[in-house]
């Protein structure tokens, strides 16, 4: 999503430093091994090994890119082509709470935005930014598949559904 | 005509995603039935027989899917089920995946049977659906543990399992060639057809991509037969649907009826009319690529044939609802900028064009349109539209075409007045944007 993405491509950030080894925990080397058995290849499993690399540390720093290449086989690059054509790949850091907005059609009319800028008020973020805290991320979203019960916000894997300013309120009280 | 509970009919009961409530209800009845008592061929003869058709969108035939896969293939052929719902609208299968996940498990035993797929195949789940995907991995755990998965089914020699991929969130990951490009670990940037994916599909195997509500109408065509599946729609247009109404109406949802259910009668009496009684403007009846229809179109039943006759297409089935007081350029930017974010970058005409489009339509919903813009828009649209390998190009083009055409007025008075229809609500705050000029 946008607002996810360092401005250039070329900022330093963009490049693993060699200095900052990065490795699964036993527990998720021991989920990732169990994942290589589902799949016919190497190749196949990188989708589920990025997921599990961003559980493990939050998001897919340039580090974890080299680390997931070589766990499988794949270049940086592969990697890193992957990484940034799926919008849930964080490729830079979130708050703890990641509130993802959707504002499709549906949610829209349903006054998604008025959530959506409500939140970037009064967190005092833009989209993609962290609080000072390290508490909230804002980001707007593509339909998320709950058109029935909209406006929906996604906090990090939970949907909230049928929302509206004022549950968003009471919802953030609770989280902070 | 009033609603039916076939492939919703557990989804209210308690419980209803454990084995036991669903082997109550007969469940894993229908693959015993099927593996131990029909032949492959038999099984896609009676699914041809019924002439179920594909509930993603395409509505293709899905009996003649599954026999265009050749036998004796070099490589393991593949099933793979598309449960990844992110058509604007739609939220169907999820209700299925989330309430009723051994119906789905068990309609895929039956269809790996049928078109002799190897014991490997996937559930590619969007990734948001991180609830629904945790759901079916404990279902599957179970059909695991009664050896309704695994070795040797129901004593007939054929092996299955079921891995569940999960998606990252890419609309076009729910291409059929998209789809298997994101199961092999790549970017679902869709394939070249042909070669069709039932001939050379994921990891280079004959394959079949079946959407969840699509499978979940098998294991009833086999229980009650195919003139029984038959008996609800009309010729060519069979089964139980379930459609996706939001938007605004009272009460949004989803409903299931026989296929072919009034759009008018579906909106207010089933939905309960518009919310606030306020007036319709525009429904439209797939998903946001199905081009839109006017208040005094609706008047048709909800089938692949009437609605693709009316001009549009019904797609998933996911209706979204516009009333008067939407509008209908904030509307059509909102669906433009969608596709102009979920374009995958391969063919220019459609990841230049959707932003393009995008951008004019920003313009214009500003105030800061030019008269010639209604036209440009058509011809922008014109050179997408068959232009691009998968059908994301067509899809983006539709809520555009459309509306640019039955609502021409309202896009003028944006040109003419530098503002929105009276009456009507913008809903996002505008920013200082990226606008072309």
């Amino acid at each position: 999503m946008a607002g996810l993405q360092p401005e250039s491509p070329y900022t330093k950030e963009r490049f693993a430093d060699p200095s900052k080894k990065v490795e699964f925990p036993p527990e998720a080397k021991k989920r990732f091994d169990s994942i290589l058995t589902r799949y016919p290849n190497k190749e196949a499993a990188l989708l589920p090994t990025l997921h599990l690399a961003q559980e493990t540390w939050g998001w897919i720093s340039p580090e974890v890119v080299h680390y997931v290449g070589e766990l499988l086989d794949l270049s940086p690059a592969t990697v890193f082509g992957v990484v940034s054509f799926y919008n849930m790949y964080n490729q830079k850091p979130v708050g703890k709470y990641h509130l993802q907005v959707c504002t499709n059609l549906s949610c829209m009319v349903n006054r998604a935005y008025d959530i959506y800028d409500h939140l970037c008020d009064r967190l005092k973020v833009h989209p993609g930014e962290v609080t000072p805290d390290g508490l909230f991320t804002v980001t707007e979203v593509e339909c998320l598949g709950s058109c029935g019960t909209a406006p929906v916000v996604q906090i990090n894997n939970d949907y909230h559904e049928n929302m509206s300013v004022e549950k968003m309120e009471t919802l953030l009280e609770k989280l902070k | 005509m009033q609603p039916i509970r076939i492939l919703t009919a557990n989804i209210d009961k308690p419980n209803s995603t454990s084995i036991d409530v669903y082997l109550e209800g007969g469940g894993y009845e229908m693959a015993r039935k099927a593996l131990t008592t029909m032949k492959p061929e038999e099984i896609t003869q009676v699914v041809k027989d019924s002439e179920l058709r594909g509930r993603g969108g395409a509505g293709f035939p899905t009996g003649m899917k599954w026999s265009f896969v050749p036998k004796n293939a070099p490589r393991p052929t593949y099933l793979l089920c598309n449960a990844d719902e992110s058509e604007p609208g739609t939220f169907k299968d999820r209700v299925i995946i989330e309430k009723d996940p051994h119906l789905l498990i068990e309609s895929m035993i039956i269809a790996a049977y049928a078109i002799g797929s190897c014991p490997m195949s996937y559930i590619y789940i969007r990734g948001e659906f991180h609830y629904g995907a945790m759901v079916l991995e404990k279902a599957l755990a179970e059909a695991r543990e009664r050896g309704f998965l695994g070795r040797n089914l129901f004593g007939s020699g054929f092996d299955f399992d079921i891995t569940v991929a999960r998606g990252a969130g890419a609309y076009i990951c729910g291409e059929e060639t998209g789809l298997i490009e994101s199961v092999e670990g790549h970017r679902g940037q869709p394939r070249v057809k042909p070669p069709f994916p039932a001939v050379v599909g994921v990891f280079g195997g004959p394959t079949v991509v079946q959407n969840v509500e699509t499978l979940a109408c098998v294991p009833f065509i086999i229980r009650h037969g195919a003139e029984w599946f038959k008996s609800f729609g009309s010729p060519k247009n069979t089964g139980p649907k379930l459609y996706c109404v939001s938007g605004s109406v009272r009460k949004p949802g989803v409903y299931e009826f026989p296929m072919g259910v009034n759009l008018k009668e579906l909106i207010y009496e089933h939905c309960g009319g518009i919310t606030g009684d306020r007036k319709l403007k525009a429904v439209i009846p797939g998903g946001a690529s199905a081009p839109m229809l006017t208040a005094d179109e609706i008047d048709l039943p909800l089938n692949f044939d009437a609605v693709m006759k009316a001009g549009s297409m019904l797609g998933s089935a996911g209706i979204i609802v516009i009333d008067e007081s939407v509008c209908i350029v904030e509307a059509v930017w909102r669906l433009a900028k969608f596709f102009a974010h979920e374009s995958c970058g391969q063919c220019t005409p459609c990841r230049e064009g959707t932003h393009w489009i995008e951008s004019v339509l920003d313009r214009i919903e500003r105030g800061e349109g030019r008269p010639q813009d209604a036209d440009l828009l058509l011809d922008m649209a014109d050179n997408i539209g068959g232009k691009s390998l998968c059908a994301l190009g067509d899809a983006a083009i539709g809520p555009v075409v459309s509306s640019v055409r039955k609502f021409r007025d309202e896009f003028l008075h944006h040109v003419t007045h530098r503002s929105c229809l009276p009456g009507t609500v913008r809903y996002r705050r505008l920013r200082a944007g990226a606008v072309a000029h």
